[in-house]
């Protein structure tokens, strides 16, 4: 009886199983880092705004407090994007004539709200409360980033499960006395560990790790 | 006793038939895989696949749909929350455990009378799981994350399933099961692959045969290598039987829910499963062998000893209802003797009375050795035995929630035309896929049955 197969089909079959079992791990890898990427997470993707507002400008340079403008973060579960009237307690005497603030203007005058590009948004299966946050220790900075160098901003980290597990695991990495939760400028001491503990203990930071604490 | 002690006591009454007299090797094989290879088609296989394939576009069309919308089109609610979907996976997987019984425990017992239906009871069992396994992903949520029951690292949660759960288990043991008979089947199919390849007429039939052979020669050293790979996978195979079905039982049993937190269910499932199982056997092998001819090969003798592992574990199944029963009673506790009354004589005593009647009055008639060896009347009783036990399911995993602790609880499960289309799709599933089993794979083991004839002559 003639053979089937040429010879070389020795070397095709030893090639094809071996690398599908090479070409699976790539795919799975790649998908991996495709799902930790900007694309998906959107991690330092500035977002292009109505209004191109810079916080290098105004929390920076200015030295504007966050909570001037973020007004209800240690009350509310929602910091609060800031109503053109904020803008305009400075802009009806600063710059009231500049073309870029042109948007700010006709919202005040018609009453309409400027349509902000929500940067920070977590999917509504996830309780995310800012009070008990800033309340705790955690300062504004912790979670988004140097924003004091953002001319236009951007989020700063993946906002990912993992990401918050990373804090709510070992919260004594992360938080800080709670006179500087609102200090742009804060970096964490060299004895974080032991200051950290110390706080946790404190202020009393539990219950962090169980599912219903954030999926509600 | 021996195991060829065990084979003499079975024998006894009646001896498996031996094949006709002047068969060779050729011939078994010809007779086999000449389905396949195309002399001996039938146009009712196409007439069958047709409407099996239809059934699947419904299944297709009823999944899309539920992944659109959501599995509110389903009848599940608050309290009755698993409706079909559960009952539909809990019945196919059942049925799958006699494929594997028969391919593996029957193996390892040297019963000589699996020979010729263990290769399609063994596509059975991973047809039947592969309908099974499609309801625990289409009943979540959100299927698309159907992935998360696996245990992956790194995620980007950082955090492992919850392996408290027989929701979990479910996902071992059944991807366990799927892997190891999926394995079986097709190292059991080797041998046979070869015999097609080498009597292919046609290049594509070579090519394709060629390549799912492996490389089979036939030598010594691939037979030796074969037997050691089959009774490993054998050993495998067999704690899967009672494993499986006894992980998918603690679905149930780990609720507090009366009429499901019973320490009966694990055997009792594993039981009922080898029941419903034996009975989709026989109803696949009763057409096939008449409208193949392979009376020679499935002879009545088999059919009667597959009526008979139905019987016992039909017994099984009606000792695990009368303790159920004596159970409720005997607790003294409030909340298990209504779940008993309410299943007797509630909104549901209809389900339970044709569960009764399929599953323990009407199979007791097999204890007759003329039903055994009747085909009409064991065709018959396979679907009966089916249809009661689809309807025990339905009784466990309705029945227990519709009517639980608080009264003001209690409510009704109305399936609604999805539900039902979904089930009829799932039987045009394992059906398409067995006729093409049919067409393209020997339906019978080849190399074994001429290992049987080989036997035979020796005996002469």
């Amino acid at each position: 009886m003639p053979q089937i197969f040429h010879p070389s089909a020795n070397t095709i079959s030893r090639f094809s199983i071996y690398g599908c079992a090479i070409i699976v791990a790539v795919l799975s890898f790649a998908l991996y880092e495709i799902g930790q990427s900007p694309y998906y997470t959107r991690q330092n993707l500035p977002q292009p705004q109505p209004v191109p507002f810079s916080h290098r400008h105004h929390a920076a340079e200015l030295g504007i407090d966050c909570r001037y403008c973020h007004d209800t973060v240690e009350t509310s579960a929602f910091a609060g994007i800031p109503s053109t009237q904020t803008c305009m307690t400075c802009h009806s005497q600063i710059w009231t004539n500049s073309p870029m603030l042109k948007p700010v203007r006709d919202s005040y005058e018609t009453g309409r709200s400027i349509s902000w590009t929500r940067v920070n948004a977590l999917p509504d299966f996830a309780y995310f409360n800012h009070s008990i946050h800033v309340a705790k220790g955690i300062g504004c900075t912790t979670c988004h980033g140097a924003i004091g160098t953002m001319t236009l901003t951007w989020q700063a980290t993946t906002m990912q499960m993992s990401w918050c597990l990373g804090c709510h695991r070992e919260p004594e990495k992360y938080v800080r006395p709670r006179d500087q939760v609102f200090n742009i400028n804060y970096r964490p001491p060299p004895n974080q560990m032991a200051l950290g503990r110390k706080l946790v203990r404190e202020y009393k930071i539990q219950s962090l790790t169980s599912c219903d604490t954030c999926h509600r | 006793m021996t195991p060829e002690g065990v084979q003499k006591i079975a024998e006894a009454d009646s001896p498996i038939p031996p094949l006709p007299p002047g068969s060779t090797y050729a011939t078994v094989s010809d007779t086999i895989s000449s389905i396949v290879l195309g002399q001996r088609r039938r146009p009712g296989w196409f007439i069958g696949f047709a409407f099996s394939f239809l059934l699947v576009l419904l299944l297709f069309a009823s999944i899309s749909y539920l992944f659109v919308k959501g599995v509110g089109i389903w009848g599940v609610n608050i309290p009755i929350a698993w409706g079909f979907a559960i009952v539909n996976f809990v019945w196919w997987i059942g049925i799958g455990h006699a494929g594997t019984l028969i391919s593996a425990i029957l193996l390892l017992l040297h019963q000589r009378w699996r020979t010729s239906i263990n290769r399609f009871a063994e596509a059975m069992t991973l047809f039947a799981v592969s309908c099974a396994a499609l309801f625990p992903v289409l009943h979540l949520g959100r299927p698309w994350l159907f992935y998360w029951l696996f245990p992956y690292y790194p995620n980007y949660m950082k955090v492992w399933p919850q392996f408290r759960s027989p929701l979990v288990w479910d996902v071992f043991a059944v991807s366990t099961y799927a892997t190891v008979s999926l394995l079986f089947w097709y190292v059991g199919l080797i041998p046979d692959l070869a015999t097609l390849r080498d009597r292919a007429k046609s290049r594509t039939k070579q090519i394709i045969y060629g390549i799912m052979a492996m490389g089979w020669r036939g030598s010594a050293i691939h037979w030796s290598r074969y037997e050691i790979a089959s009774l490993l996978l054998a050993g495998l195979a067999t704690p899967l039987v009672i494993s499986v079905h006894t992980i998918v039982s603690y679905d149930f049993t780990i609720a507090i829910l009366p009429g499901w937190h019973s320490t009966i269910f694990p055997p009792y499932f594993v039981a009922g499963a080898v029941y419903s199982g034996f009975a989709m056997v026989l109803t696949l092998a009763i057409p096939l062998r008449k409208f193949y001819h392979l009376e020679e090969f499935i002879t009545p003798k088999h059919l009667e000893n597959c009526a008979k592992v139905m019987l016992a574990t039909g017994m099984i199944v009606a000792y695990g209802y009368v303790m159920e029963t004596f159970m409720a009673f005997y607790s003294g506790n409030v909340f298990d003797k209504y779940m008993i009354l309410n299943r007797m004589f509630g909104p549901y005593w209809w389900v339970y009375s044709a569960v009764i009647l399929c599953n323990v009055l009407l199979p007791q008639a097999l204890w007759s050795r003329r039903v055994r060896r009747n085909i009409y009347g064991l065709f018959a009783l396979s679907l009966i035995i089916n249809i009661g036990m689809w309807l025990e399911r339905f009784m466990i995993v309705v029945v227990s929630l519709s009517r639980d602790f608080t009264p003001s609880a209690w409510g009704m499960y109305m399936p609604t035309r999805w539900d039902w289309a979904i089930l009829a799709g799932s039987f045009g599933l394992f059906a398409s896929l067995f006729y093409l089993f049919i067409r393209y794979l020997p339906a019978i083991s080849i190399f074994e049955m001429r290992h049987e004839l080989a036997e035979e002559k020796k005996e002469i």
